[in-house]
């Protein structure tokens, strides 16, 4: 937490976000909203916390649009201004690769474990990328949209 | 001369202690790996999703007015604040109005529930760390009896003692009975004595000192990293509660106090959580003296399950439950159920600092870092 | 909101076909112990002496359950309030107890997942005969609001055999109790040659 960090505001933070690229801002008020293209999705998280000093992960999931595939969702909060900023990345059709981030906050290590035990997108350059929901021999991604919420498992259902 | 032999603690002497996910303290369902070198843990695994109970799944079934009773299991021992945080991510997408003395009736269950779910808190710690056969029952059952007056007053408010269906999208669904506020005023003066028992039986306890100061200090710039919330973040020093920094259903309204330590240590979230009783107490009063008259919901009563359509749009709402930062990211479609609903468990987030501050210290030490993390699995695993 | 209508009995054929039955053969203990007690029971005059050591055993071992503490999910709140001040399960002999080689009742409070079932069974199969189990809440009784989830299983019934089902989301203290006082009548039912017989059928 620099002196630099205590003046910035939402607004200036907008500005700052709109010039990295790979970046669109979007969103009103204290909740910045950044549309990252998946190549700069580690840059983007890095200029976040280090530029924008914002030291607080919220989380990170995804959401499964389908055909359009899936969308991987975090939310980092600065505390001291306040504002928050959720980056968005969309992964593509088909696509199930996406870089870690867990370097940068340590709390998505776990977040991004379940997305992979739910999604299955596998975060390049995560330490231990395993399940952590359900037992490591599971098959399936219950999340997907393609996934039964009653998908029998015998003998218990 | 005796025979003595060097330990080897590289090699086998090692020992791999497997603790849960059935164990008189684990608070649940958890599962820890712990590598040992003699007394020290030195590696950790831990291992949850014993009660993953596919929440975020069954979201996607289940309709809006049929959700909160479901959500309350999440965070089991703060229902409350857990039904909260996914009406109100229904009600900022949808826009929808919720009445003032609706909003005054969520804060006073949210504050009641914070007294509730800190009564458990402190009886089940100080359980672990003493035993349950030995003193640690002492403060258990005590905190457990003010626990139940709490519970009677939700028992004549909403039939329910633990999980209840209190909120529905644009308001709550019970209102206060004859007598009832006579009654809250009496319970949480009744705790408030009690409260100065309790701290005068642990405060200047050197058993309890001994156990709790200096153990499991988490520091300012991990809470943040790793996203603990509520007592534990401001137990490091971070001034953040979002009852003040964000308010919501007009806790602006309200005076009250956010304690905040400096240690990060286990006492320190000890005396954070204590003076939150306190300051939950003070606005229950205020809340209590300046209740609102007016309708509860500003929709009608539940009778179909088509009857709340949320449009198009996503939104995350957070609330300040017993844990912390509890929040419920939703994507909604325009029909009566959700799209996607992501559950934001403040246990989960707290659970995911513990690999970080359990190396080093003794195995004694993981009890009582466990307890005061307090976490609920129902909001870890989902 | 419209009622609930069983629309079909498939779920009545799948408890039917799955739910756990206790061995026949019934709990373990010396083939020559039951010689010996049948025997005694057989000669004439010979029930009065095994009826009365019933009697006595079968008070000893229903004033004295321990269970071993078992709490899974919300209703592991409940089960720690049945334990607690006000509802005191001590006043009948219940101590909780954290080891499973010295209990003799295991309450499965809260929803059994699949991750989590191998876990109740060897906790189970640790516990020494005679042994019961005490369903509690609408999770353990058949899988409860989670019943369609991909990961709960539909009944503890399904990996343990049941003794008393107590429902409830969660069941109260008061509810939990009055299973637990259930208990102890099936208990006081329980032969010493092991064959459990038939417990009367209660009504409130």
């Amino acid at each position: 937490m620099t002196a630099g960090h205590d003046r910035l505001t939402d607004v200036r933070a907008r500005e700052m976000l709109a010039t990295v690229a790979g970046v669109t801002v979007s969103g009103t008020g204290a909740t910045i909203v950044a549309e990252v293209a998946s190549d700069h999705w580690r840059e983007a998280a890095q200029f976040a916390k280090d530029a924008l000093g914002c030291a607080f992960f919220s989380f990170l999931t995804a959401i499964d649009w389908k055909d359009q595939g899936i969308e991987v969702v975090a939310w980092v909060d600065n505390l001291d201004a306040p504002f928050a900023v959720e980056l968005r990345t969309k992964l593509g059709p088909g696509v199930t690769a996406c870089a870690s981030i867990a370097a940068v906050y340590r709390g998505a290590n776990w977040m991004e474990r379940e997305c992979f035990d739910m999604f299955g997108v596998r975060f390049d350059g995560h330490p231990d990328l395993r399940r952590i929901l359900l037992a490591d021999d599971w098959a399936g991604h219950p999340l997907l949209k393609s996934y039964a919420v009653d998908t029998p498992h015998p003998p218990y259902r | 001369m005796p025979d003595v032999r060097a330990i080897d603690y590289a090699g086998s002497e090692r020992l791999t202690m497997n603790m849960g996910p059935q164990h008189p303290s684990a608070h649940g369902v958890f599962r820890a790996i712990l590598t040992l070198e003699g007394e020290t843990v030195v590696g950790v695994d831990a291992v949850i999703g014993y009660l993953h109970r596919c929440h975020e799944k069954l979201a996607e079934t289940l309709a809006y007015v049929q959700y909160p009773s479901i959500a309350s299991k999440t965070d089991y021992v703060a229902a409350m604040s857990s039904e909260l945080a996914y009406v109100m991510a229904a009600e900022r997408i949808g826009q929808f109005e919720v009445p003032k003395r609706a909003q005054y009736l969520r804060v006073l269950m949210s504050e009641l529930q914070r007294i509730a779910s800190h009564c458990l808190w402190l009886g089940t710690w100080c359980m672990d760390m003493g035993g349950a056969l030995g003193g640690g029952a002492t403060i258990f059952l005590y905190c457990i009896r003010e626990r139940e007056l709490v519970l009677d007053l939700f028992e004549s408010l909403v039939g329910a003692r633990l999980l209840y269906g209190f909120h529905q999208v644009g308001g709550v669904r019970y209102d206060i009975p004859e007598g009832w506020t006579a009654e809250c005023r009496k319970t949480i003066a009744l705790i408030e004595q009690r409260l100065d028992e309790y701290e005068a039986m642990l405060d200047d306890n050197p058993f309890f000192t001994m156990r709790t100061k200096g153990v499991g200090a988490i520091s300012r710039a991990l809470a943040q990293d790793v996203g603990v919330s509520g007592p534990l973040l401001r137990g490091s020093g971070l001034n953040w509660d979002l009852r003040r920094n964000q308010p919501y259903s007009s806790y602006d309204d309200f005076q009250f106090d956010v304690p905040v330590q400096a240690a990060g240590d286990c006492f320190a979230r000890y005396r954070v959580r204590m003076v939150e009783f306190r300051q939950s107490i003070r606005i229950i009063r205020q809340v209590l003296d300046g209740l609102p008259a007016g309708p509860i919901s500003s929709r009608p009563g539940v009778k179909s399950l088509a009857q709340v359509k949320v449009p198009k749009g996503e939104a995350y709402a957070r609330v300040e439950g017993p844990r912390g930062e509890v929040g419920c990211f939703l994507v909604a479609d325009g029909s009566n159920k959700p799209y996607r609903m992501k559950w934001r468990g403040a246990s989960f987030s707290n659970l995911a600092v513990l690999p970080h501050i359990l190396i080093g210290c003794g195995v004694a030490d993981v009890v009582a870092i466990m307890g005061s993390v307090d976490p609920v699995f129902g909001e870890v695993d989902r | 909101m419209p009622a609930p209508v069983w629309k079909s009995i498939k779920d009545l054929q799948e408890w039917q076909e799955h739910h756990q039955r206790r061995p026949e053969t019934g709990d373990k203990h010396s083939a020559f112990f039951e010689q010996v007690t049948e025997g005694i029971h057989n000669f004439p005059g010979g029930f009065a002496l095994t009826t009365v050591a019933d009697g006595f055993f079968n008070w000893a071992r229903k004033s004295s359950v321990w269970p071993v503490s078992f709490g899974l999910a919300c209703c592991a709140i409940e089960m720690m309030a049945t334990f607690a001040s006000r509802f005191d399960v001590e006043r009948l002999g219940m101590v909780p107890w954290a080891s499973p080689r010295h209990s003799d009742l295991m309450i499965v409070s809260g929803t059994v997942t699949i991750k989590m079932a191998p876990m109740l069974e060897r906790i189970y199969d640790q516990m020494p005969d005679p042994k019961w189990v005490v369903s509690m809440g609408s999770c353990a009784n058949s899988g409860g609001p989670f019943r369609h989830g991909y990961h709960v299983v539909k009944g503890v019934d399904r990996v343990v055999p049941v003794d008393v089902y107590v429902p409830g989301c969660p069941p109260p203290p008061e509810s939990l109790l009055n299973g637990l006082l259930l208990l102890q009548d099936q208990i006081a039912h329980f032969r010493r040659t092991g064959r459990r017989a038939e417990p009367t059928p209660k009504v409130d």
